[in-house]
């Protein structure tokens, strides 16, 4: 095993959080109680991290996912030198840089070749070696015509562009890159990355701290999934980030598990009484439950998205009490993979028996286009009634849909469209895929190629 | 403590630059640009020359006429003092985004702002010689060896307070505005408009606790005062307390540091 370029042991990062007390609590009030060194102790502490242990041999390029607020940028810094751990010990071999943040040094009044050089010598470098690399520098952030020009005219991207260029020429044996490749366009991303994998050849140890797991699966030799500060797996990149997704994914369930809370809210708010459908309403008559804007959709006619507000409605004689979303494993679940089956089970309680049913449901993207509706009338149901309470499953075999957030009306009403209940954009549904398509439906479908075309690669 | 300032030995060419940056920054933008450190000592010594000449003609005795050369004898090392001290208890909550984002020793900001603060005092240096000139004041040789000593002791005090006054500025913000008024009192608690002499006896005892008291002695004796520096003994007491102040200072800014991060 080749030597480790970075070693951390058993660090833990204590933050201290000051109470009220402490804000207010100034030097005046510290020197006339004599309290000054009581006053400097926390009130609070908080762990960014704990017991943290990991080990980046020389020459890997080594990935940190985790959530905002996990510690990733604490550890970072820690191995940065910029703050020390509270216990433990992080320990780095050779020259550290950090592309933690771009051009923390400039000055605004002075151009930018005097901060190319005030920057690189903060940054460790001699005066000769910044004046062997400027051409470099310059040429690399693509500012050739504007370096003499103070800083404080360049556009953000010029800026953050010349800070990135000073900090990767330092040349560091260890190289310290927290969530920085947004800087720039395509090109300066993809020139980002080449000089990445130039670090990587010539055997340069990378620590890269990001959101994009596609860049954690694309470049790490080895990932760590930091968790609220505690390290949860750690080794081959795509097990790691798998691990995270499918615990995101997960929390998502939980998140989204909560939405239907929120109902009785959105009831409270409709300003609009519940107005009882009159008993001798036209058949054909369209009318809108109660007046306003939010003409409750039928099923068969398109809704106005623009006009929609999620929200309850109806004059319950019939009650959707329970909604719930089940997955391919028969177990309640708020995302699905796509192409997987999902089914929709409406609990329906009916306060009075009624002779007039329908049940609705309809799926609309994030941008409110209705991806599919229906109900039991258009699929030719010429009757209904209820007494009591009872079930409604309705289950969609595939449910063939690009990734995305979906929201779901469920509803319960008369023939004439007039609501008992319904529940407008009420759920949420999560559909996750792996591939990135566009558009809304995904149908099942393949390539085939003939001839003398090679293409390999393809996700099933 | 030592490792740290062998560190910042190491640190000199940015300490340069950073000072050379600050100058050149100072004035960009402005008309007089690089004039406004010879033009600034000059307009506050023709406010004082007004007060004292026109608005109060009888307060100063005859022997410090010309009033004044005698006032810019103390007036320029104080603006130095000064304007060190109060940009140092700034200059960490100002470079606060460095400090929290970049790995290099922050003791080099409030240094930078001191020497900053002496280049401003040395580009004044040709205006006090002018006077001396026009005034006739007879230069001693022997005296003028002195002045760069009394120079050294003066920006080895401000390091110390400057370093001291950073690092307890982050922890304190009131600190700032503290010492904006404590140098008001600390002016006027140092012979600057006045004399030593002039102060009445149950006053001079407390006055010669101010450390900058022998300071503005030591400037007044060998640029104003005619005859031979007298008070050579107390310049070097107070060259030796400077030092204790200067490593009191960085002892403090060296505990403090891993804090400051934090705190900023």
């Amino acid at each position: 095993m080749r030597e480790a370029a970075v070693e951390v042991r058993g660090v833990r990062k204590t933050y201290r959080r000051y109470g009220r007390r402490k804000q207010f609590g100034t030097l005046k009030s510290a020197l006339l109680g004599g309290r000054l060194l009581r006053d400097l102790r926390p009130d609070e502490t908080f762990d960014a991290l704990r017991g943290v242990s990991f080990e980046v041999a020389a020459g890997r390029t080594f990935g940190i996912v985790g959530r905002n607020g996990s510690g990733k940028s604490t550890m970072l810094k820690l191995i940065a030198g910029i703050g020390r751990p509270t216990e433990g010990a992080v320990t780095v071999r050779g020259r550290v840089s950090a592309l933690i943040e771009l051009g923390a040094g400039f000055h605004p009044e002075i151009s930018g070749r005097e901060n190319v050089y005030i920057n690189g010598m903060m940054l460790g470098l001699s005066k000769r070696e910044i004046a062997a690399r400027f051409d470099e520098i310059v040429g690399f952030a693509e500012i050739e015509r504007f370096i003499d020009e103070p800083v404080k005219t360049y556009s953000s991207g010029m800026y953050m562009r010349l800070g990135f260029a000073v900090a990767i020429h330092v040349d560091p044996d260890v190289l310290l890159v927290d969530e920085v490749l947004a800087v720039g366009d395509e090109a300066f991303t993809h020139k980002c990355l080449d000089k990445f994998a130039e670090f990587r050849r010539r055997g340069r140890t990378v620590l890269l701290v990001t959101h994009s797991l596609d860049l954690v699966t694309r470049f790490c030799d080895e990932a760590l999934w930091l968790d609220a500060g505690v390290v949860r797996t750690q080794g081959d990149p795509r097990r790691v980030v798998d691990d995270y997704l499918q615990d995101v994914a997960r929390a998502e369930d939980v998140a989204l598990a909560r939405t239907p809370v929120a109902m009785p809210a959105a009831e409270a708010v409709s300003p609009e009484p519940m107005i009882p459908e009159p008993v001798n309403a036209e058949p054909e008559n369209h009318e809108p439950t109660h007046p306003g804007s939010r003409t409750p959709d039928s099923g068969n006619e398109p809704p106005d998205m623009f006009k929609a507000i999620e929200g309850r409605w109806g004059s319950r004689e019939v009650e959707i009490i329970g909604v719930e979303f089940v997955g391919g494993d028969g177990r309640p679940a708020h995302v699905f993979p796509s192409g997987n089956p999902l089914e929709i089970r409406l609990q329906v309680r009916a306060n009075q028996p009624v002779t007039d049913l329908v049940f609705g449901v309809g799926i609309f993207n994030a941008e409110g286009v209705c991806c599919y509706g229906t109900n039991t009338k258009i699929e030719g149901a010429t009757a209904g009634s209820l007494a009591g309470a009872g079930e409604v499953r309705f289950a969609i075999d595939r449910l063939d849909l690009v990734e995305g957030s979906y929201k779901l009306d469920v509803a319960v009403h008369r023939e004439n469209g007039a609501a008992y209940d319904y529940h407008r954009l009420l759920y949420t549904v999560r559909v996750t895929s792996r591939l990135r398509e566009a558009g809304i439906f995904r149908p099942p479908h393949r390539w085939t190629f003939s001839g003398g075309i090679r293409i390999s690669g393809l996700q099933p | 403590m030592f490792s740290s300032l062998r560190q910042l030995f190491r640190y000199r060419a940015l300490i340069q630059s950073l000072v050379a940056r600050e100058l050149k920054a100072r004035y960009r933008g402005s008309v007089l640009g690089f004039f406004w450190s010879f033009v600034n000592p000059l307009l506050l010594l023709l406010v004082y020359t007004f007060v004292f000449t026109v608005v109060l003609p009888d307060v100063h005795p005859r022997e410090l006429e010309p009033f004044a050369l005698f006032l810019f004898c103390g007036i320029l090392p104080w603006s130095w003092f000064s304007s060190s001290l109060l940009e140092a208890s700034n200059v960490l909550i100002a470079g606060g985004n460095l400090i929290r984002k970049v790995l290099f020793p922050a003791e080099v900001l409030p240094i930078v702002t001191v020497l900053a603060g002496l280049m401003h005092f040395c580009f004044g240096l040709p205006i006090l010689a002018a006077f001396l000139v026009y005034y006739g004041v007879p230069i001693v040789a022997g005296d003028l060896v002195w002045f760069p000593v009394v120079v050294l002791v003066q920006l080895l005090l401000t390091l110390g307070l400057a370093l001291l006054l950073s690092a307890l500025a982050v922890h304190f913000r009131d600190i700032r505005d503290l010492l904006s008024n404590l140098l008001t009192l600390w002016f006027f608690a140092t012979p600057i408009i006045y004399a030593l002499s002039q102060a009445p006896s149950s006053v001079r005892g407390f006055l010669t606790l101010n450390p900058f008291t022998h300071l503005a002695v030591s400037y007044q004796e060998v640029l104003f005062h005619a005859g031979p520096f007298t008070a050579w003994p107390r310049l070097l007491a107070l060259a030796a307390g400077s030092l204790g102040v200067f490593a009191f200072g960085y002892f403090v800014f060296d505990r403090l540091r891993d804090t400051l991060a934090e705190e900023v």
